[in-house]
C-alpha cells in the first residue's frame, strides 16, 4: 500500500474513533445544527491562521472554541430561539471567512481542501496530531462521560442532583470545537457534521445501551473511512465527499438490515 | 430560620419577562409534611418548585432550606429520546450507583418491579412516573418534590399515585412538597394547601381551604364553571389501567 494511503486510512480512522461517542451525544442532544455552525465557523479559522502565520488547525481550533463560549453565553439569553441564532452565526462566520480569505491577496488558498477535505495530502505530523488530541478527547469523554448521560436525559433532574450542568455541557462543547479542527482535513468543515452524526445513526438500531451505541458508531466510521478511501483510489473520486457516501451507504443498509431491534 | 423547619420560603417575587410571576409567597415546611400548591394553569406553581429546588434565582426574597438536605425531584414529564438507548436500570444509576438489589426494591416500592430491564422508551405513562418516583427515592430524600406526579394517568390511576405517595411518606417519614391542579384528589393526602394565582390566595388544611371564598372563586366551584361528575367506582386500577380488586359493595 502507499504511504499517502496508509497515513490517510490511520489519520482518518482516528477521526472515526473519535465521531463514535462525540457523534452519539450530538445525535442524543439534538445538537447536529449546532455541529455544523461551529465547523462553518472553521473557514474564519482557516483566515485567521494564514493572516498571523499560524497552522490552520490552530486557527479553526481557537475559532471554534471561541464561537462555542460565545453560544453558550447567547444561549442564556431568550429573545431569540436557539436556531435561529445558530443560522445565523453559522453562515455569517462561513462567509467572513470566504471574505477574508479573498483579501489575503498573497497565499493562493485551495479552497476546495478545506470545504471538503484532502484526506489525500496528510503528512505525518498531522497523524500524530489526530491521534494524539484524539486520545485526550476521547479521555475527556469518558471522564464527562455518566454526568453527561445524565444532563442529556433531564437537565433539571441532573442539576438537582448535584450535576454541574453548566461546566459538563461547556466542556462537551469545547471537545466538539476541537474534533472540528481534527476532522478538518479528513472531510472539510462541510462535511465534518456528517462524518459525526450518520455513523451514530447507523448504529442506533443495533446498540442496547449508550456505550454499545458509541463503540459501534465508532467502528462504522472506521469501515466508512475505509470504504471512502478505497472508493476514491479506485473511481479517483474526491476523497471526503466518498468518505461520507461510504458512510451514508452503511447508513441505509443499517436500515434494511433484518433482525435488529426495531427503534422504538 | 427555626430548627424544625425543613424548608423556608420568604417574600419570594420573580417577574419573567413583563410578567410577575411570583409575588411575595412565602410558606414553611416540616420534615414529614405533606404540602400541596394548588392552582390553574399558568398560577406560578412550577416556576415556584423551581425556585426551591434552586433551578431559578428570585428577583428577591430567600429560599432557605436545612442544610444538608437530601431532595428528590421527579419533574413533571421526562421527554423520551428515542434515539438514546437507555434501560430502566441505567436510567436510575444516571447520577449515582446502587446495586440492582436495591433498585429492584426501591421499585418494587413505587410498584414499578416489572420494568427494571425494560427499554426507557417501551414504558407507559403510568410506568414512567412509578420510575421517575423510584428514582427520586433512590436518594433516600428528606425532602420530595413532585411536580404534577399525576399527569398522563387516568383518574383511577391517581387515585393510585396519591394513596402509593401517602404510604411512601407514612413509611419513610419524608416531606412532600407537589403541585396539583386538583384539589379534591389530594385531599386525602396532603396535610397543608396553598391555593396560588401568583401571590398566595388562601392556605391551610385542605377542607378548610375547599370551603375557602378566595378557592371557591379562583376555581369557579360556585359558579358552576366546573361540573364534577361523580359516580361510585367500584373497583380499582393499577398503574397500567388493570383492575386490582372489586370493592366489596354493601
Amino acid at each position: 500500500m502507499d504511504d499517502f494511503l496508509l497515513r490517510a486510512l490511520i489519520g482518518g480512522m482516528g477521526v472515526a474513533v473519535l465521531s463514535g461517542p462525540l457523534g452519539s451525544f450530538i445525535v442524543w442532544r439534538r445538537m447536529a445544527y449546532f455541529g455544523d455552525s461551529l465547523a462553518h465557523s472553521g473557514l474564519m479559522g482557516v483566515a485567521l491562521g494564514l493572516l498571523l502565520g499560524l497552522d490552520a488547525g490552530l486557527g479553526v481550533l481557537i475559532v471554534c472554541v471561541v464561537l462555542a463560549l460565545v453560544l453558550v453565553l447567547l444561549q442564556r439569553q431568550r429573545q431569540l430561539a436557539t436556531d435561529t441564532l445558530l443560522g445565523i452565526l453559522s453562515h455569517t462566520t462561513l462567509s467572513l471567512g470566504l471574505v477574508a480569505l479573498a483579501f489575503i491577496e498573497t497565499v493562493r488558498v485551495d479552497l476546495v481542501s478545506y470545504l471538503f477535505g484532502d484526506i489525500l495530502s496528510i503528512t505525518t505530523t498531522e497523524v500524530y496530531w489526530i491521534w494524539g488530541g484524539g486520545l485526550l478527547v476521547l479521555a475527556l469523554m469518558v471522564w464527562l462521560w455518566r454526568p453527561l448521560l445524565a444532563l442529556t436525559v433531564h437537565e433539571d433532574m441532573a442539576r438537582v442532583e448535584g450535576v454541574p450542568v453548566f461546566w459538563v455541557r461547556l466542556g462537551f462543547m469545547l471537545l466538539i470545537a476541537v474534533v472540528i479542527a481534527l476532522a478538518m482535513k479528513i472531510v472539510g468543515i462541510l462535511l465534518i457534521t456528517s462524518l459525526l452524526i450518520i455513523p451514530a445513526a447507523a448504529a442506533r438500531r443495533f446498540a442496547r445501551n449508550p456505550e454499545e451505541m458509541a463503540l459501534l458508531a465508532s467502528g462504522l466510521g472506521c469501515c466508512a473511512v475505509a470504504l471512502g478511501l478505497w472508493g476514491s483510489v479506485q473511481w479517483d473520486t474526491p476523497s471526503g465527499p466518498s468518505v461520507v457516501v461510504a458512510a451514508a451507504a452503511l447508513f441505509m443498509l443499517s436500515l434494511a438490515w433484518p433482525g435488529a431491534s426495531r427503534p422504538r | 430560620m427555626s430548627r424544625e423547619l425543613l424548608l423556608a420560603v420568604d417574600q419570594v417575587n420573580l417577574t419573567l419577562g413583563r410578567h410577575q410571576v411570583l409575588q411575595d409567597v412565602s410558606l414553611q415546611l416540616k420534615p414529614s409534611e405533606v404540602l400541596t400548591l394548588i392552582g390553574l394553569n399558568g398560577s406560578g406553581k412550577t416556576t415556584l418548585l423551581r425556585v426551591i429546588l434552586g433551578l431559578l434565582l428570585p428577583d428577591s426574597g430567600q429560599v432557605r432550606l436545612r442544610p444538608g438536605t437530601r431532595i428528590g425531584y421527579m419533574p413533571q414529564k421526562l421527554p423520551v429520546e428515542e434515539t438514546l438507548p437507555l434501560s430502566v436500570a441505567r436510567f436510575l444509576t444516571l447520577s449515582q450507583r446502587a446495586p440492582r438489589e436495591r433498585l429492584r426494591q426501591v421499585l418494587a416500592e413505587t410498584g414499578g418491579a416489572a420494568v427494571l430491564d425494560s427499554p426507557l422508551a417501551a414504558l407507559s405513562g403510568g410506568e414512567l412516573q412509578r420510575v421517575l418516583l423510584a428514582k427520586a427515592l433512590l436518594r433516600e430524600p428528606e425532602l420530595l418534590v413532585l411536580d404534577e406526579p399525576v399527569q398522563s394517568v387516568d383518574v383511577a390511576g391517581q387515585f393510585e399515585l396519591y394513596d402509593l405517595l401517602g404510604r411512601i411518606r407514612q413509611r419513610r417519614g419524608c416531606a412532600i412538597l407537589m403541585v396539583s391542579h386538583d384539589l379534591h384528589l389530594v385531599m386525602p393526602t396532603t396535610d397543608w394547601v396553598i391555593c396560588m394565582n401568583q401571590h398566595i390566595c388562601c392556605a391551610g388544611p385542605p377542607e378548610l381551604v375547599s370551603q375557602h371564598p378566595a378557592y371557591r372563586q379562583l376555581f369557579g366551584v360556585d359558579r358552576g364553571r366546573v361540573a364534577v361528575y361523580r359516580h361510585h367506582h367500584d373497583h380499582k386500577h393499577d398503574a397500567h389501567g388493570h383492575i386490582i380488586e372489586p370493592e366489596v359493595r354493601p
